[in-house]
């Protein structure tokens, strides 16, 4: 089985937000919409503080509370582990919104531009799909199912790989089969000690961070 | 000897999803449920099961106003397999079926059955609160039978309005015992400092209005009849305001935590 997972290295991340950046161009989220952001966490007290940078989005879990709840089975989850919205059946609810422990879904009730008045790649590529539904971070499905296409490897190919993975100027961000054990996520799990984001929920998320050598 | 778990992270901020119009589902529709489990106690009264059953509609009219695609609500018939609401929006047939035959026919040979159906639907209600995983406040399982309780109470309580039949004061005297039993043990189970503090205010006037004054009341009821139904709309109407800081203020999400920093 494959089972496509994101790792975030927090000891690389810089905090900047090349990957929402990314993300906003790819996917042309609307302002305020951020799939993929990074939170900038100020942690101590003076003289000893740190900032942590930590990239948050949809963690694809593995029992995904928000399918579970979705009233109308809009929100599924693929044999490879992505958890997917079809816009045409979300009533826009938000029953999964709330339902999400990592306040990864997003709804928006009218076309939003940034300066107001659409500009043409904004109306370009402006979809009335998306308006009224849940959103969030579709680990760029698109790309991975086209780059599995031509033969490319996820994670690998840049072609086949999420937005945010590519733009990653740190190589904080990487992607990868997690099911496959000799596969680029396995090796950096496997030399490094990670935590996943509020794991006592049983959620099982794709979504790991490192944050020391074993 | 494990080691205590610290955390670092931003801190948790309030849902903004679900507004008044939701908490207006939890209120009216509770209401509305509890008024037509209370109804046969009070006599099986056709006017006490309209109104429970305008409450409910009320509700899920109110629910229907926040949602982003109104046109497709029926899709929510779809996950009954796993997903409260689609099992309320069900239960909520079942009850406008039973009820309106009732209305119907007049008799009492549905009362039970609609009572039923009411709590059918509370108990639907509730479970969608528990089942948000993202806000500790909701999924706390004792969310459930307070809840429940909160309706029960309410629907009684304005069932008063309307009758004192001893029956009915037993199950309104019951109800509110055990929904100032179910809050406590509620209280204690919350976690976030945060949504206890949003909840203090309501969960005063819900033990001292909503719960000491009405049973002063019921108390004195043999003396002056009219203080039942003071008793039933102090309930109701604290047991509103509970619900619509469960759902609107106290609804923090659990913000994110990082249980180790990058050690660089």
């Amino acid at each position: 089985m494959t089972r496509w997972a994101m790792v975030a290295d927090l000891r690389r991340c810089v905090g900047c937000q090349t990957c929402t950046a990314a993300c906003k161009h790819a996917n042309a989220t609307p302002p305020g919409v951020q799939w993929r952001r990074v939170l900038d966490m100020e942690v101590g007290e003076f003289p000893a503080v740190k900032r942590v940078f930590v990239p948050v989005g949809c963690m694809h879990c593995e029992d995904p509370p928000c399918m579970h709840v979705c009233p109308s089975t809009a929100t599924r989850k693929r044999a490879d582990g992505i958890v997917t919205i079809d816009y045409d059946l979300c009533i826009g609810c938000a029953y999964c919104a709330v339902a999400c422990p990592y306040q990864a879904r997003y709804k928006v009730d009218a076309a939003e531009f940034a300066y107001g008045e659409a500009m043409p790649n904004e109306e370009a590529r402006h979809s009335e799909k998306r308006i009224g539904v849940a959103t969030k971070c579709t680990f760029c499905s698109e790309r991975i199912d086209a780059g599995l296409a031509k033969g490319l490897k996820p994670g690998v190919d840049p072609e086949a790989t999420p937005a945010c993975v590519n733009s990653c100027i740190a190589q904080a961000l990487h992607f990868g089969d997690a099911d496959d054990p000799k596969s680029n996520i396995s090796g950096l799990l496997a030399e490094n000690q990670f935590f996943r984001m509020h794991e006592e929920l049983g959620t099982g998320p794709g979504f790991y961070y490192l944050w020391d050598r074993k | 000897m494990s080691r205590p778990v610290t955390t670092f992270g931003a801190r948790p901020w309030i849902q903004q999803h679900w507004d008044a119009r939701a908490a207006g589902n939890f209120m009216l529709g509770g209401s509305g449920a509890g008024l037509l489990v209370a109804a046969p106690l009070a006599g099986g009264s056709p006017l006490l099961q309209a109104l429970g059953l305008a409450m409910i509609a009320a509700g899920l009219a109110a629910v229907w106003l926040e949602i982003g695609r109104k046109l497709r609500a029926a899709h929510v018939f779809f996950n009954p397999r796993t997903s409260w609401m689609s099992r309320e929006s069900l239960a909520a047939l079942v009850v406008f079926g039973l009820g309106i035959t009732s209305l119907g026919v007049r008799g009492t040979i549905l009362d039970v059955p609609l009572a039923l159906a009411g709590l059918l639907f509370l108990f639907c209600q509730a479970r969608i609160l528990f089942a948000s995983k993202g806000i500790p406040a909701w999924r706390a399982p004792q969310v459930v039978p307070l809840v429940m309780l909160t309706g029960l109470v309410e629907g009684a309580g304005i069932a008063l309005l309307f009758g004192d039949a001893a029956a009915l004061v037993g199950l309104f005297g019951l109800a509110l015992l055990a929904r100032a039993l179910a809050w406590s043990r509620y209280r204690m189970a919350l976690r976030q400092p945060a949504a206890a503090a949003a909840l203090e205010s309501s969960g005063k006037l819900l033990m001292q209005l909503g719960t000491l004054l009405p049973v002063a009341l019921l108390l004195l009821s043999s003396l002056a009849p009219e203080s039942a139904w003071i008793a039933g709309l102090a309930a109701a109407i604290t047991g509103w305001r509970l619900k619509f800081a469960l759902v609107t203020r106290a609804a923090y999400n659990q913000g994110f935590s990082l249980p180790h920093l990058p050690i660089r």
